[in-house]
């Protein structure tokens, strides 16, 4: 290990992200600019939530990185492994035991505590970006509020699509203030965006940071006869049988089979284990439990 | 009577050039007011002072706020300016594609400043929206229609209507029939006199074509190199003109 | 209701060398409500040029143009535009509208202005079209493609759509058959009877013998050639 600080980025870029990061929580969905560096791997790859990790991370931390919802992606691994090899930190996958969640797209079912922190990997922090090309004037937007456009965006859904067909990063208004991506998570998941974690944001190939404090106030957009609606596929999981949980469309087989499992794989495999069973599932053997 | 904007020695440099310089004037509630000269002559630097896109260097703009009485829009904060610009106030470019977003839909558009009021019940918001495609004549079957597929005099009407939707008191237009057929902006013109008076609005319309300002100015400003030259009744100063620039200005236009 | 003193004006023709053409000196002219008068004088001598004066379309040099309580050689635009909205009206010998509007709602106009309801300023407006002889036929169409009487017509149907209590009338007689010559008239006739002050141009004699009480020629307010 003494090839590397811990947790791979130097101590001044610690100290710099840090200093973005206390700034993020002091002004809830504010994006704040941070000196995003090269990490090993590519962009959209994850670097900003890396860096957000590596700049939170202390030696008695237990970490786990989920992508989709689930623990056992590529992209999952290769960062858990990343810090297991530059922070040896302990790693995890079962949700309550991790201290820092670093995902891509999902919030964890189990819900959060205090204590916990959650990362995301945010590819475009920009709410207005497809709205307002131009950052001068998304700037000034958020300074001043000037938020018309945003639902002009879901006027516009409404009007061409019958209801509102943004089904993920669904835009959210943070304490009444500042209008937020929740980086793509789907819609299912805002509402448990007002949790006892705290919940940091980075975007490492735009190089913002952003961040929710726990408890803070985060309401999704929507009008008054078209509501938020966090809506999933109407099926229980064929694996574990819940019928709460954000579930995966999987094609089984060229007739278009399909069947709906929970994306979030350490939530699906605890229900198994505690003898919950879908119509396809089986128990988890015990090596595994 | 208290003036809706009272304008005070309002002087606008680009380094050594002058926009204008040695602006004065009162404009009352339901008063239209139009600034004539000819290119270079300062008017539409003077428009964009007055309306809060460009800072003048000297000079203040004082606007009888609704809720709290006369304010100097020149040194008040963006904020608040920009509130202004989307309540009380309206601006109609020459350019519809500059007071547009080509890219949304006409009902889209009307209804951006309702919501950015914080209007937020859509069937109302669309409701209000078709109200006001009829009443600058755009047929409610073309709501959830571009601008980009619309003729250049039915962007020029539904950016009034985009204007106008949430009842301002004072509309800046920068040469609002500039570039539209004659018979277009007849039809333009009657629309505009007609909410005028209805709305109570007082205006000021940028121009150089002495014609619209005579159909729809009751008061006109001349302007030549930055400077006022002549100000008064329009139809005083078209058909009595007092100043040298103005008497050749008036006398220039070709009789139909 | 209507006051003119020691009024006087001039041209100036910057273009051409700064020639400065006096047109009108020391003018004097009083009208009382319900009185009729008549401006006078050989084509040139300034008769419409102080009506126009009085109208505010021509700037006054010196002296003072009373219309009711305000005067109109200092008065603010807005003022003046108050004032011909509310007291003086004017028929004036050309009319001047937006193209392609209704020709009634042009007659409608000087009372929806006022806040008139819509039906009510219309139906004032049909009443006045029917009895200058417009055909109806003609009421939806736009007044610029009309004929110089019938463009007379529609421009006197709008001067008297709402009842000013001050009238300025330039040849509102002129180019008209006797038929509706006679309806002029009878309208003149009724605005004096609910004491309308009227200055007239006329050079109908008979019109101008039948309506007006006095005369006033302006040859008096001619400023002598400097020779």
């Amino acid at each position: 290990m003494s090839d590397y600080n811990f947790a791979y980025l130097d101590e001044q870029t610690k100290r710099m992200i840090r200093r973005a990061l206390l700034k993020a929580l002091a002004i809830p969905g504010y994006q704040v600019p941070f000196a995003s560096r090269e990490m090993p791997m590519p962009y959209g790859w994850g670097t900003g939530g890396v860096q957000v990790s590596a700049a939170t991370l202390t030696p008695e931390d237990t970490f786990k990185v989920i992508d989709q919802g689930a623990d056992d992606t590529t992209n999952a691994i290769s960062i858990r492994k990343f810090f297991e090899k530059t922070a040896n930190v302990g790693t995890s996958e079962k949700t309550e035991e991790a201290t820092i969640i670093q995902t891509r797209h999902r919030i964890p079912e189990t819900e959060l505590q205090e204590g916990q922190i959650l990362v995301y990997q945010v590819p475009i922090p920009e709410p207005l970006r497809f709205l307002e090309p131009r950052e001068t004037e998304t700037r000034r937007m958020h300074a001043l509020e000037d938020y018309g456009l945003m639902h002009v965006k879901l006027y516009e859904d409404i009007a061409r699509h019958g209801a509102i067909a943004t089904a993920y990063a669904y835009p959210v208004m943070v304490q009444d203030r500042y209008v937020m991506d929740p980086s793509p998570i789907p819609k299912f998941d805002n509402p448990k965006m007002e949790m006892a974690a705290i919940q940091l944001f980075g975007a490492g190939r735009e190089q913002r940071i952003y961040a929710l404090p726990p408890y803070t106030k985060v309401v999704s957009l929507d009008f008054e006869d078209h509501p938020f609606d966090p809506s999933k596929a109407e099926h229980p999981c064929a694996l574990c049988g819940a019928e709460d949980s954000y579930l995966d469309e999987v094609i089984t087989d060229d007739q278009g089979t399909r069947m709906y499992v929970c994306s979030d794989t350490d939530y699906c495999e605890s229900r198994r284990a505690t003898g919950h069973i879908g119509t396809e599932g089986t128990q988890p053997e015990e090596v595994f439990a | 009577m208290t003036p809706l904007l009272s304008v005070k020695n309002i002087e606008k440099r680009y380094g050594a050039r002058i926009g204008c310089t040695g602006v004065n004037f009162d404009l009352f509630p339901g008063e239209v007011m139009g600034i004539v000269g000819e290119s270079g002559s300062g008017k539409s630097t003077l428009l964009n002072c007055l309306a809060g896109h460009l800072a003048p260097d000297q000079g203040s703009v004082t606007y009888d706020r609704t809720s709290t009485g006369p304010v100097d829009t020149v040194t008040m904060a963006e904020a608040e300016r920009r509130m202004l610009s989307r309540t009380e106030w309206a601006f109609v470019h020459q350019n519809p594609r500059d007071g547009l977003r080509m890219g949304v839909s006409a009902g889209g558009n009307v209804g951006e400043r309702l919501m950015a009021v914080g209007a937020r019940h859509y069937g109302n918001i669309r409701e209000t929206s078709t109200d006001w495609l009829g009443r600058v004549e755009i047929a409610d079957s073309r709501i959830d229609d571009r601008p980009s597929a619309f003729s250049g005099g039915m962007q020029q009407r539904l950016q009034i209507a985009r204007n106008l939707v949430t009842g301002p008191r004072l509309v800046f237009m920068d040469e609002p029939t500039g570039g539209l057929d004659v018979s277009v902006q007849a039809r333009l013109l009657d629309l505009l006199r007609g909410l005028v008076r209805e709305m109570g609005l007082s205006a000021i319309i940028v121009t150089h074509d002495l014609a619209v300002v005579r159909l729809l100015a009751d008061r006109l400003m001349v302007m030549k190199d930055g400077n006022v030259i002549e100000q008064g009744l329009t139809d005083q100063v078209l058909d009595d003109p007092q100043a040298a620039y103005t008497q050749l200005l008036v006398s220039s236009v070709l009789q139909v | 209701m209507i006051r003119i003193e020691n009024l006087s004006k001039s041209f100036v023709l910057h273009n051409q060398g700064s020639a400065t053409i006096p047109v009108m000196k020391d003018a004097q002219l009083s009208v009382a409500p319900g009185e009729c008068i008549a401006l006078t004088g050989v084509s040139g001598a300034g008769k419409s040029t102080l009506m126009r004066m009085i109208y505010g379309n021509y700037l006054a040099n010196a002296g003072r143009i009373m219309v009711g309580d305000v005067d109109i050689a200092t008065a603010q635009p807005r003022e003046i535009i108050s004032l011909r909205r509310e007291t003086l009206g004017y028929v004036s010998q050309f009319l001047r509208v937006v193209p392609r509007v209704a020709t009634m709602d042009v007659v409608a106009e000087p009372l929806l202005a006022i806040g008139t309801p819509a039906d009510q300023a219309r139906d004032k407006a049909c009443s006045l079209l029917q009895m200058l002889n417009i055909p109806e036929r003609l009421w939806s169409l736009s007044p610029t493609t009309f004929s110089g009487g019938e463009q007379q017509r529609v421009n006197i149907a709008r001067g008297f759509a709402h009842d000013y209590p001050a009238l300025l009338l330039d040849e509102p007689t002129a180019s008209l058959d006797a038929k509706n010559r006679e309806v002029v008239l009878s309208l003149i006739d009724a605005a004096k009877t609910r004491g309308a002050a009227i200055i007239g141009i006329f050079h109908d004699e008979a019109a101008r013998d039948r309506v007006c009480d006095r005369e006033v020629d302006v040859t008096g307010f001619t400023p002598q050639r400097a020779a």
